[in-house]
């Protein structure tokens, strides 16, 4: 805490975290740390060497008889005591959590090992001999088995494309990358026979929705799947989603061996055979008038989820649907979706889900469009911006933008980084032969997902058939012990940005207090806590959701507290002020009485409570997000309930010798609405920009022509460290969201959404060029040199 | 990501090391363990039985004798980098070493660590065959010296045998008419370099009469550019050294491509950090004139 004296308002106060004593004094508890039940035993996945193969027989004899081996179960002894995983769009490739009969990926699990440690379990995994007929596998994009393929057109964008002055086209590919936890996977699964249940503990982080992926894939209904996550996380970046896999597979192992198992994920297998952001090609079309108005989009995009359309795959290509046009007022879009299977690891949530993908194309574009146009990149984009007293701004595809002033924020950025100055000192730069270049980015960053988008997936035609999906929502509750303790139960996941001192921050303004006195449980129980079908950490969703449903539950707590008094202190409800852990009468503070003393009284006392006021002091509730309908009969779809806003811009500097690229200065503003806590802010910004910055110079996950991954240690998967991350100059706008409970919006992915093509623009402009390929590593970007 | 079983052994002197190596098949030295222990945890490598050296205690010292610094087998990378007598007297070493891993492996890894696994994409191995050092290694047969350049025969391959340990490193110190620098380029700090060059020169009269230029990370061991160290002999190094000695020296490698750069990528990047190591050690042999 920053100084002795109280801010107006905890919420907006950069109050330090509360989860952070803890986790410096090494107590965090990790779910590698946890032994939940006695008697636990150790599993070993045996992979697949081959992307693409027939497994021909499986001899799991020697492993057996190896001391300390408890079961070797196969992928077809998994498979019997399993379903499918369902998906949200059925295919004809089954995809059971463990290989059957064909294998499809690299690493995709063909049987399991039970073991009394991990060591053993690894000895006796090298033991099991399967043979396998390999068969070709597929990996271009462009020939991938096509799952789902969508035309979409909104407006009239042949007719505004046929009457465009220019007409910008380009070929975007976006890499295959991840987010790289600290903490891998981990999972400990304990099937009960004597009624046929699990109780699985999972670093899993939401959404979910995946819990009954689980439990389908599992035969279990009703309460069969009891999911317990852990409240300290070592990060996820949406690739925990995939969790909910390894829940399916040691569940079933759990079954066949009898005995509670536990799996922890090795780097190697993380990195090879988890999960990954999706790799997309997009080619698009862009029309602009005479004097650069953006007309018309045109895209035509093929999305590689690799082996199987894992849920909520194609997500990643729908999160974005409302948001086609960006930052930009243009009228007519059409769309082509391809979903394509190929042999590689299948993909999931990864920060900025779908936002790096859609404005790498979106944003090149535009830069590219400038120098077509000879139109400054600065104007082009000012010529275009949603305006700002066009808000709430309801896009061709259905979004609807909650607030915004993006002039403003834009004006902001090149007041930061001083854009006349730097366009100047690259005039002088260029004149001594330095290779230096500027790029900007405008980009919508959505949050709070509408869980009904990824039915775009689908006809309209096919989605009538079925029940509508719509809108997020969360739980939490509040409870007050007999002495007043305050304890918050989250739903929400955290996987370390701090929802438990945010929640503290809402909490201690409601009820008087100092977020000191808030205790936080982040543990979720699927059993026991206020979850629903949206819960969990994705899509930025907490601040604009999460956030509700717990000031939501404080509001109905303080409701409750302030009548109690106000029977003790004989005056009205609404006179009651709850102040430094007292409840007094608005304007004589002397007539007061302490929150202990009501809280005893609720507790102690209940025949004593005003008429109406039921006993105990403990308040569940649920929060939904407004204006989330489920999508129309004409495709469109308000994807997100909040639409941040953010613009970037980058000078680099390529050396012309080595072709490494230096990040000379980097600026961007946010509006995210009413910000919560600013240190978390920052700390959540600087977090997205690096995983942005990753992607743009150094991440990618490598295959060779035989669909081996070449990048499963972190000596090969360049993920990005401090020392390559450049700094940063962040600032802040906030307009209020009039759709989120405290007017906040998400803003932890705007900047991995920014960045890659920030970055990209910047090379551009340096070395001349228009196509490149990301990330662009020295090696890559001398070769485009060479080219040039 | 454990390993397979192997024995344990953690002998208090050199002679009872080279003994349990001697009687066991596939012995390893286990000294700071930063390549041993990911291969064994990745399992890359089996051995069935790993000497644990750390307890011997004459292994530590640094000290210059008879014209080189002698280095223990178990002085540490950040140990031998931050000694005063090394920068002061091997500065080629010294600079070489901030490359090596990260600050916390350089803690634990060791300098004859380094030189024993004989990764073509060391830093140490070739600062030590720039500077013509040698080591010396222990069996229970007695003990032999070996030149640098006779060490590294293939990637994580040299010429000592398996029952025989490497006990000490030696740097030549070489005068004050000397010039040295160390050149890489990684894509991440910390990485194995794409390319490496370490250039040590003599200066006399003006002009160099004595070249080395080797090469990291492009061959499957440290590789001595003749031609390029040729090139600079015989004259003040001026814009036509550079450019003819980065000739030769692209023309000298060959190396193959990988997932982050291509074979032409590098072969490239030796020409450019050869004129960077030349100009940088003739600026440091001569106090920057014609630098």
């Amino acid at each position: 805490m920053i100084g002795s004296a109280s801010p107006p308002t905890w919420v907006g106060s950069p109050v330090g975290r509360v989860e952070d004593d803890a986790l410096l004094r090494g107590k965090g508890r990790f779910l590698d740390d946890y032994e939940p039940v006695p008697g636990i035993w150790h599993a070993a996945v045996v992979r697949s060497p081959f992307a693409h193969a027939r497994i021909e027989m499986i001899d799991t004899s020697a492993a057996l008889d190896l001391p300390g081996v408890a079961c070797v179960a196969t992928g077809e002894e998994i498979a019997s005591v399993t379903r499918p995983l369902p998906a949200v769009v059925e295919t004809e490739v089954e995809h059971f959590a463990a290989a059957k009969s064909l294998v499809r990926y690299v690493g995709e699990p063909v049987a399991v090992v039970v073991a009394r440690d991990r060591y053993l379990a690894e000895d006796a995994a090298a033991l099991v001999m399967v043979d396998y007929e390999p068969l070709e596998p597929v990996l271009d994009l462009e020939e991938g088995l096509v799952v789902s393929d969508r035309q979409f057109s909104y407006g009239d964008p042949d007719g505004a494309m046929e009457a465009a002055h220019v007409v910008v086209k380009g070929r975007y590919s976006f890499p295959r990358w991840t987010g790289s936890p600290m903490e891998t996977f981990v999972t400990i699964a304990d099937w009960d026979h004597s009624n046929g249940s699990l109780t699985a503990w999972a670093n899993f982080q939401g959404p979910f929705t995946l819990h009954a992926v689980a439990a389908a894939a599992l035969g279990l209904s009703g309460s069969g799947l009891r999911l317990i996550t852990p409240g300290d996380s070592g990060g996820s970046f949406g690739v925990k989603a995939a969790v909910a896999n390894a829940v399916v597979l040691m569940g079933a192992v759990s079954r066949l061996a009898g005995l509670p198992v536990k799996w922890v994920e090795d780097r190697v297998e993380h990195l090879s055979a988890s999960s990954s952001s999706t790799g997309r090609i997009t080619d698009l079309e862009a029309g602009f008038s005479v004097d650069g108005e953006l007309v018309a989009l045109r895209y035509d995009v093929i999305e590689d989820v690799g082996a199987y359309l894992r849920a909520p795959e194609p997500a990643t290509l729908y999160r974005m649907h409302g948001s086609l046009g960006g930052a930009y007022r243009v009228p007519n879009i059409a769309a082509r979706n391809r979903v394509v299977l190929t042999n590689r690891v299948p993909t999931s949530l990864n920060r900025g889900f779908g936002g790096p993908q859609l404005y790498f194309a979106l944003e090149s574009a535009m830069a590219n469009a400038a120098g077509r146009l000879g139109i400054d990149r600065v104007q082009l984009a000012r010529r275009n911006l949603i305006a700002s007293d066009s808000f709430p701004y309801t896009t061709p595809t259905g979004a609807v933008y909650d607030s915004g002033d993006y002039e403003r924020c834009l004006d902001d950025v090149l007041e930061t980084i001083g854009y006349n100055d730097r366009v100047a000192a690259q005039t002088t730069a260029r004149a001594e032969g330095r290779l230096v270049g500027i790029g900007m980015a405008c980009v919508v960053e959505p949050s709070v997902s509408n869980m009904g988008y990824i039915s775009l997936a689908e006809t309209p035609e096919q989605r009538a058939a079925g029940l509508p999906k719509s809108g997020n929502s969360e739980g939490a509750t509040i409870s007050m012990s007999p002495s007043a303790g305050v304890v918050v139960e989250l739903s929400t996941t955290p996987q370390g940005q701090g929802h438990k001192t945010v929640a503290a921050q809402i909490v201690a303004d409601q009820l008087g207090l100092s977020p000191a006195d808030i205790d936080v449980v982040a543990d979720l129980d699927t059993h026991t806590s206020a979850w629903t079908i949206s819960s969990g950490n994705y899509s930025s969703r907490f601040s604009g959701i999460g956030t509700a449903a717990i000031h939501k539950a404080g509001r109905i707590l303080a409701e409750r507290i302030r009548r109690i008094a106000a029977d003790d202190l004989e005056c009205a409800t609404e006179d009651v002020v709850l102040k430094d852990g007292r409840a007094s009468v608005i304007g004589s503070p002397d007539a007061s009485v302490s929150l202990r003393r009501i809280a005893g009284r609720a507790h102690w006392n209940p025949e004593s409570l005003p008429d109406g006021l039921e006993a105990g002091l403990r308040v569940t509730t649920y929060a939904s997000a407004p204006n989330l309908e489920p999508a129309d009969a004409h495709d469109r779809i308000a994807s997100s309930a909040a639409h941040g806003f953010v613009v970037d811009v980058a000078v680099v500097e390529v050396d012309r010798d080595t072709g490494s690229v230096e990040i000379l200065a980097y600026a961007s503003t946010h509006d995210a609405g009413t910000l919560l806590n600013p240190r978390l802010v920052e700390g959540q910004i600087h977090g997205g920009f690096a995983h942005g910055v990753g992607v743009a110079l150094m991440e990618r996950l490598v295959y060779d022509d035989d669909g081996n991954p070449k990048t499963t240690t972190f000596m090969d998967y360049l993920c990005i460290t401090a020392p390559e991350v450049p700094d940063l100059k962040s600032s802040h706008i906030e307009t209020p969201s009039p759709f989120t409970t405290l007017g906040a919006k998400g803003l932890g992915e705007g900047n991995t959404m920014s960045a890659p093509v920030v970055i990209a623009n910047a090379v551009r402009d340096a070395v001349g060029v228009d196509e490149l390929e990301l990330p662009l590593t020295a090696p890559r970007v001398w070769a485009l040199m060479e080219q040039a | 990501m454990k390993p397979a079983p192997f024995e344990y052994e953690r002998p208090g002197t050199v002679d009872q090391a080279v003994k349990i190596l001697a009687q066991s098949t596939g012995g390893k030295v286990l000294a700071g363990g930063q390549s041993l222990i990911p291969l064994l945890n990745l399992r890359l490598s089996f051995p069935e039985v790993l000497v644990d050296i750390n307890r011997i205690p004459n292994l530590y010292h640094i000290a210059e004798d008879e014209g080189v610094v002698r280095v223990g087998a178990l002085v540490r990378q950040s140990t031998f980098g931050d000694s005063s007598l090394v920068q002061s007297k091997v500065p080629l070493a010294a600079q070489c070493v901030s490359h090596v891993g990260h600050y916390v492996t350089r803690n634990q890894g060791t300098v004859a660590g380094s030189l024993a696994h004989s990764d073509s994409r060391g830093e140490l191995p070739v600062a030590l065959v720039a500077l013509g050092g040698r080591v010396r290694v222990v069996s229970e047969e007695g003990q032999r010296e070996i030149e640098a350049a006779d060490l590294f025969v293939t990637d994580f391959t040299t010429s000592m045998s398996e029952t025989e340990i490497l006990v000490e490193s030696s740097w030549p110190v070489l005068g004050p008419e000397w010039g040295f620098a160390f050149s890489e380029f990684a894509l991440r700090h910390g990485d194995y370099a794409l390319g490496m060059i370490a250039v040590a020169i003599h200066v006399h009269d003006g002009v160099v009469d004595q070249a080395t230029i080797v090469a990291g990370s492009v061959a499957d061991r440290p590789l001595i550019l003749e031609e390029a160290s040729r090139q600079v002999l015989g004259r003040p190094l001026d814009e036509h050294v550079f450019s003819s000695s980065r000739e030769a020296a692209v023309a000298a490698v060959n190396p193959a491509d990988d997932i982050h750069a291509t074979g032409e990528y590098k072969r490239h990047l030796i020409g450019v950090l050869v004129d960077r190591a030349l100009r940088s050690a003739w600026k440091d042999s001569t106090g920057g004139i014609n630098g």
